[in-house]
């Protein structure tokens, strides 16, 4: 049985209270949830074949982890179900005491990696409709994203179009494993479709295992796997960068989600000073790179950087910009951060507003029914 | 004599394989001869690239850093250095073939003893292994460890496996044995592709995700419990381009501490393992500024882990900035002798 959760005091009084925006709330389905959301070829299909993930077993990741579901031990809802399988337990343990005014879903449930990509567009197509028929329609404040099968853009942008006048979809979610760099051309028909419609991309660490974790290799431990995941994402911004797709589409908008922070500051300073030797290679750059980092990314703060000294975390925000930041809970995964104990650094009343609230709003697409 | 100034990153250009010859047995001279065989420089120094070679040091027709008469003058000379650190960059450490690549890698090191230790005796070297086999790497730092000249032994930053795995800890052994840290150069032997999402279009995307390299085998070390098995065995990361380590650290930190019982082995933070065990170079130092070095400097927290080195012949720096500007007195005073002789143990046994 679950404590009732108790409003920490600092939060009553934080001026937060007019709302935060969480980009990053982790839906989970029930065994066999999917199912009616999927035509009969496909829920055979994946009886008999599973998700066809690029991965060394069959029905999980390679990496084991450390908690059931990756998840909080108290996130386990009163039923007994997965933690996040139940909407009005995200409500009562998230979204009503940290007075959540939008919180945005990030299902990680691998289908929209499948090897087989006509398998992987209809199961991006199941988890939209489950998204909105489970989560958004019980509980507007939780906002679903567009899922796609993100290596056929064709079929991608199918989805985004089938999803494009649904105020209840609020981004296109993306993983930050690609089979290419994402700044590669074969991307692109995707950017401009979001750009079409109105959508922000939000690209969560992780996705599909198609090949190594790091660029020396695969690691040995989970310890590894965890923090070396961070190389993916710090790979697509500076792919996006280089190959310039934001010369072309200086519009888009694109939210890092659990890739950390405390690397775009070091980014912007190695793109920079070797850029300056060898910008005849990238002569289609029309900024120096760092300055792609301050307008086209956005950097959702969950897993928060703990440095040694915790002025250090001040400095680092100061480094990439407060107008950059939006933050995430991770809700209900294990390191979870709580929007109220996870600075451990003075914030004025302004910076937080821009932290947990405005520049969240100036990124995804919060549409009214 | 003053204490001499120690530049622990120079390349002297290695020759093609037809300047290797003389130093390879019959049977590869043959091999490489018969098959027509040569253009073994590795991609992650492609020869005419900027960063290979600083403009003003580049000689038309030349390889970058193959002449000691210049490397003299534009390095040795010019700042002052009285011992530098030879780090050859050679394909036999890349070679898919472990035979082949034992083959060229002994030849750069006979080939760097007799062309540049013996003709100035400024000059020491790193002992390039073939990481392909750790057994045949371990022989060939037995083969010239009795020469005190030798102080280090040299591996790229991305090989079969990572680096921390237990297949490659004769290598650390043989090195711990005689009194050599491991290096580990920016580098790759691309067996994956340069960056963690795929093959980048432009070489400088592979450039800059060389620190993504040393980060993922500074964990591999870390959790595999090399620092364990090998307390006092240094390594030295030479071109990282060092600002990487503050946050790197703090994130090493915060995983272990989440599930550190993945690797009891592993009994100390990981911020201690690293300023105890692991040292780096500083050109490249990658900010925009001098305040921004002041506080990167800060936050990594221990002067013992910098090393000075110029990276010659490689673009880091223009006109005489061979030393990052915002770096304290005392780091500066540190980091040119007292560092590299604590790092490198050997070369008191060669003192001027």
């Amino acid at each position: 049985m679950n404590a009732p959760v108790s409003i920490p005091r600092a939060l009553q009084e934080s001026d937060a209270r007019t709302g935060i925006i969480d980009c990053d709330i982790h839906p989970f389905p029930r065994p066999g949830a999917l199912t009616k959301y999927l035509p009969q070829r496909w829920r055979d299909h994946v009886a008999e074949y599973g998700q066809m993930m690029a991965s060394i077993y069959a029905a999980r990741g390679n990496y084991p982890r450390f908690q059931p579901y990756l998840s909080r031990r108290d996130s386990v809802p009163p039923d007994g179900g997965p933690p996040g399988s139940d909407v009005h337990f995200i409500a009562e343990q998230l979204l009503d005491p940290y007075n959540i005014a939008y919180g945005v879903l990030e299902p990680l449930l691998g289908g929209n990696n499948s090897r087989n990509i006509e398998e992987a567009a209809a199961l991006c197509t199941a988890m939209n409709d489950w998204q909105v028929a489970e989560y958004t329609d019980q509980d507007p404040r939780l906002r679903a994203s567009i899922l796609i099968p993100i290596e056929d853009p064709d079929l991608a942008i199918h989805e985004i179009e089938r999803r494009a006048d649904d105020w209840r979809f609020c981004q296109i979610q993306i993983g930050s494993k690609t089979t290419e760099p994402l700044g590669k051309r074969r991307y692109w028909p995707i950017f401009e479709a979001a750009l079409k419609h109105g959508f922000s991309l939000g690209m969560h660490s992780g996705g599909s295992q198609i090949s190594a974790p790091s660029a020396g290799g695969w690691p040995q431990f989970y310890v590894e796997d965890h923090q070396l995941g961070i190389h993916a994402v710090v790979s697509q911004a500076t792919s996006l960068i280089l190959e310039g797709v934001f010369d072309v589409f200086p519009d888009l908008k694109i939210v890092m989600i659990e890739g950390g922070f405390g690397w775009v500051p070091h980014l912007g300073w190695r793109m920079d000073a070797h850029w300056k030797k060898m910008r005849s290679e990238v002569p289609h750059l029309k900024r120096r790179p760092s300055d792609y980092l301050r307008t086209n990314l956005w950097y959702a703060t969950q897993p928060v950087e703990e440095p040694e000294h915790p002025d250090d975390l001040r400095q680092t925000f100061e480094w990439i910009g407060w107008d950059r930041m939006v933050y995430s809970s991770d809700y209900p995964h294990w390191d979870f951060d709580d929007p109220n104990l996870a600075w451990r650094f003075q914030m004025t009343a302004e910076e937080k507003r821009a932290l947990l609230h405005d520049n969240a709003l100036a990124v995804y697409s919060f549409r009214q029914p | 004599m003053t204490a001499p100034v120690i530049d622990c990153d120079i390349h002297p250009g290695v020759p093609d394989i037809k300047g290797l010859l003389p130093y390879m047995s019959q049977y590869w001279q043959d091999a490489f001869v018969d098959r027509g065989l040569d253009g073994f420089d590795m991609m992650s120094y492609p020869l005419g690239a900027p960063v290979t070679c600083r403009p003003d040091w580049r000689v038309p027709g030349e390889r970058p850093g193959s002449s000691l008469a210049n490397m003299q003058r534009d390095a040795l000379d010019k700042f002052g250095i009285g011992i530098a650190i030879c780090n050859p960059l050679t394909g036999g450490q890349v070679a898919v073939s472990e035979t082949m690549g034992a083959a060229i890698c002994s030849a750069v090191n006979d080939w760097i003893k007799q062309h540049w230790l013996d003709k100035d005796r400024r000059l020491r070297a790193s002992i390039v292994v073939p990481p392909q086999s750790p057994s045949l790497a371990a022989e060939e730092i037995e083969r010239h460890a009795a020469d005190k000249r030798f102080v280090q032994v040299l591996l790229p930053a991305a090989c079969e496996l990572m680096l921390g795995r237990s297949y490659y800890w004769p290598i650390y052994e043989a090195a711990q044995r005689h009194n050599m840290p491991v290096g580990i150069h920016a580098g790759s032997m691309y067996r994956y592709a340069p960056t963690a999402t795929g093959w980048p279009s432009h070489y400088l995307q592979d450039y800059i995700s060389n620190n993504q390299l040393f980060e993922g085998q500074l964990l591999s070390l870390v959790s595999n419990g090399v620092f364990a098995k090998f307390p006092e065995l240094k390594f030295v990361f030479i071109e990282s381009g060092v600002s990487w380590l503050p946050h790197f650290i703090w994130r090493a930190i915060k995983t272990w501490r989440g599930v550190r019982p993945e690797v009891p082995w592993v009994n100390q933070s990981p911020g201690d393992i690293i300023r105890n065990n692991i040292r780096v170079t500083t050109q490249p130092f990658d900010a925009p500024d001098q305040a921004t070095v002041e506080r990167i400097v800060e936050q990594i927290d221990c002067e013992d882990m910098f090393l000075f080195a110029s990276d010659y012949p490689h673009w880091q720096f223009d006109d005489d900035a061979i030393m990052p500007s915002g770096l304290p007195a005392s780091l500066v005073q540190r980091m040119r002798t007292e560092n590299p002789l604590s790092t490198y143990p050997r070369l008191r046994e060669t003192l001027p």
